[in-house]
């Protein structure tokens, strides 16, 4: 559905964006992840034909953005980093403009006005004006904005800045709702964010592409293996710990084992695998055959966080990434 | 066509959501009120003068009135333009919704066209103020309709003109003040060219001489419509709308 390849925008001085190339497939939704300044806003922009690259290509919907930048704007809806709104107009007044401007015709514009203030919750505010509302109502009324002409492509600058926490939700329920039929792109510097509703994450410093992958490949593939936090109870009191211990460090492909907790007849362990192994449902066979009983059982990913600092701090020590961004081929296998 | 209608109503109406609609049309509305008044009184006081002393002296409204009091209309419009046009799009700028109007699919030239129709329909309001004035001559008396209607047509194309110039430079700014105080210095060096120039002969100070907003305007103001003066506008008209729709497509380079 997106197509990038290398994308470089260069402003006088300085280089936003540096020979960016990836790919997004219908239906995903992406997050955009990098530190301020790291060229999301600009790569973003360049899909929404508002700033032309300096080289490279970009295609939405197999349109390039230089050739024909009216084709991909019809495709397009851009929410960007300060909602653009005009203050002395009321909700349903400013949606039923934008809605023209994207091409809904008179005739539909009130049932498309109406559909998406309830998508979006607008309805208390339908009739204020933007620029009494709060913050969030804004970000809202935006992103309203946005899909009010059932877009192909989402384009989204930190859609879920400035909201309360149950209204972040509510953005993020709306998007996988979207997400069927819409492609998403979606910048944010909230990790926990692109972990609940990334499918994919690409993740760019200093205008360079640092990595681009599935959430889950990128855990596995900057710790390389896999940690569980486990915990253990017997029905006839607490089980000896250097025993439980001793057949977990058993199992094969357990690399470590350490006693983290005892409490309550519970003990709680962290168990490391070696280089590549999934253990889990073997750790699992092990503890219930030995007469113990598995209370919790659960994979400890490396957040999204830890990966996030890694990569773009390691990219300013060393010069290079520490893990080469991987080509476009093996993000796009899922 | 639809989309430079849909931009000119959304931009007329915030005219007038902000008091900049109502500021701009009073202003005048009292400015022009008030000459008004005073020529038309000068007018009875010189007619009643002429009739005490006996003399019989053909008189005329429009000569003695109406084309003064246009000619003057002329002159506020210099102030009244940079008002208009000073936030048509580094306002936009600014709030950053001018993505909101490059994102769509939309032309550079509809959004221009649009703003620049917004702003010559308040203009029309504002200068249409002073019809009302002038219909109470017509009422009381027999002044002749046509050359106050080629006045106005001359006003028009001097406002289309100045609006035209005023879009451009507000596309080349982000500050509101900034706009209006450009705007208002073209339109006072365009206006007072024509009095630089006035006794100056050789191709460049003629060359001058007819860029000034002035010079065409007296044609109009006489009543005399010379094809001469409306290309003057029309081109000045496209050639600033050209360079607006450059500086706005400028803008996505360097923004």
């Amino acid at each position: 559905m997106i197509k990038v390849e290398g994308l470089t925008k260069r402003y006088a001085r300085t280089v936003a964006v540096d020979n960016i190339s990836f790919e997004v497939e219908k239906g995903q939704i992406v997050g955009f992840l990098g530190p301020n300044g790291a060229g999301k806003t600009t790569t973003m922009r360049v899909l929404t034909c508002f700033l032309p690259p300096t080289s490279g290509t970009a295609n939405v919907a197999g349109f390039d953005v230089l050739e024909n930048p009216m084709e991909v704007k019809k495709r397009i809806g851009y929410l960007p980093e300060t909602p653009p709104l005009y203050p002395e107009m009321e909700v349903v007044e400013y949606l039923r403009f934008t809605g023209q401007l994207k091409g809904i015709s008179s005739a539909d514009i009130g049932k498309k006005v109406n559909e998406v203030i309830g998508r979006c919750a607008l309805g208390d505010v339908s009739k204020k004006l933007i620029g009494k509302l709060s913050k969030g109502y804004r970000q809202r009324v935006g992103l309203a904005q946005a899909i009010i002409h059932n877009p192909d492509v989402l384009i989204l600058d930190e859609p879920t800045s400035g909201l309360d926490p149950k209204q972040i939700i509510e953005i993020r329920e709306l998007l996988k709702h979207l997400s069927g039929d819409h492609t998403i792109i979606l910048s944010t510097h909230i990790l926990s964010e692109v972990e609940q509703s990334c499918e994919r994450v690409i993740i760019i410093s200093q205008g360079k592409l640092v990595a681009i992958d599935s959430v889950a490949n990128l855990t596995n593939r900057l710790r390389g293996s896999e940690s569980v936090a486990l915990e253990v109870e017997s029905p006839n009191g607490t089980p000896n710990p250097s025993d439980v211990q001793g057949r977990l460090e058993q199992v094969s492909g357990v690399s470590r084992v350490v006693l983290k907790d005892s409490k309550n007849g519970r003990l709680a362990f962290e168990v490391e695998s070696l280089q590549g192994r999934i253990i889990r449902a073997e750790l699992a066979r092990t503890v219930v055959n030995s007469g113990w009983n598995l209370s919790e059982l659960r994979a400890v990913g490396l957040s999204l966080e830890d990966i996030f600092l890694e990569l773009t701090s390691t990219e300013k020590k060393k010069a290079a990434p520490a893990e080469p961004a991987a080509p476009a081929p093996e993000g796009g296998k899922q | 066509m639809k989309n430079v209608l849909l931009i000119c109503f959304k931009e007329f109406k915030s005219y007038f959501v902000s008091p900049i609609g109502y500021a701009v049309m009073a202003l005048f509305a009292l400015i022009f009120g008030i000459t008004f008044y005073t020529s038309t009184s000068q007018m009875v006081q010189m007619g009643f003068r002429a009739q005490m002393m006996g003399q019989q002296q053909p008189m005329s409204v429009n000569e003695m009135v109406i084309r003064p009091l246009l000619g003057f209309a002329g002159t506020i419009v210099l102030f009244l333009v940079p008002m208009i046009t000073m936030r048509l799009i580094d306002e936009e700028k600014r709030n950053g919704t001018i993505e909101l109007l490059l994102t769509p699919p939309i032309k550079d030239i509809e959004i221009i066209l649009g703003k620049w129709l917004a702003a010559l329909l308040l203009y029309v309001c504002t200068i249409g103020m002073s019809a009302l004035n002038l219909a109470m001559l017509f009422l009381w008396g027999k002044p002749d309709l046509k050359p106050v209607l080629v006045a106005y047509l001359g006003l028009l194309l001097q406002g289309a003109c100045l609006l035209a110039i005023g879009i451009f430079v507000s596309t080349t700014t982000k500050n509101q003040i900034v706009a209006g105080g450009v705007t208002f210095f073209l339109s006072l060096l365009l206006y007072l060219l024509s009095y630089y120039t006035e006794f100056a002969t050789g191709a460049f100070w003629q060359a001058l001489n007819y860029l000034s907003i002035v010079t065409h305007m007296e044609n109009f103001s006489k009543g005399v419509i010379d094809s001469k003066d409306i290309v003057f506008y029309l081109s000045m008209i496209f050639f600033s709308l050209f360079l607006t729709q450059r500086s706005m497509e400028s803008l996505r380079w360097r923004a």
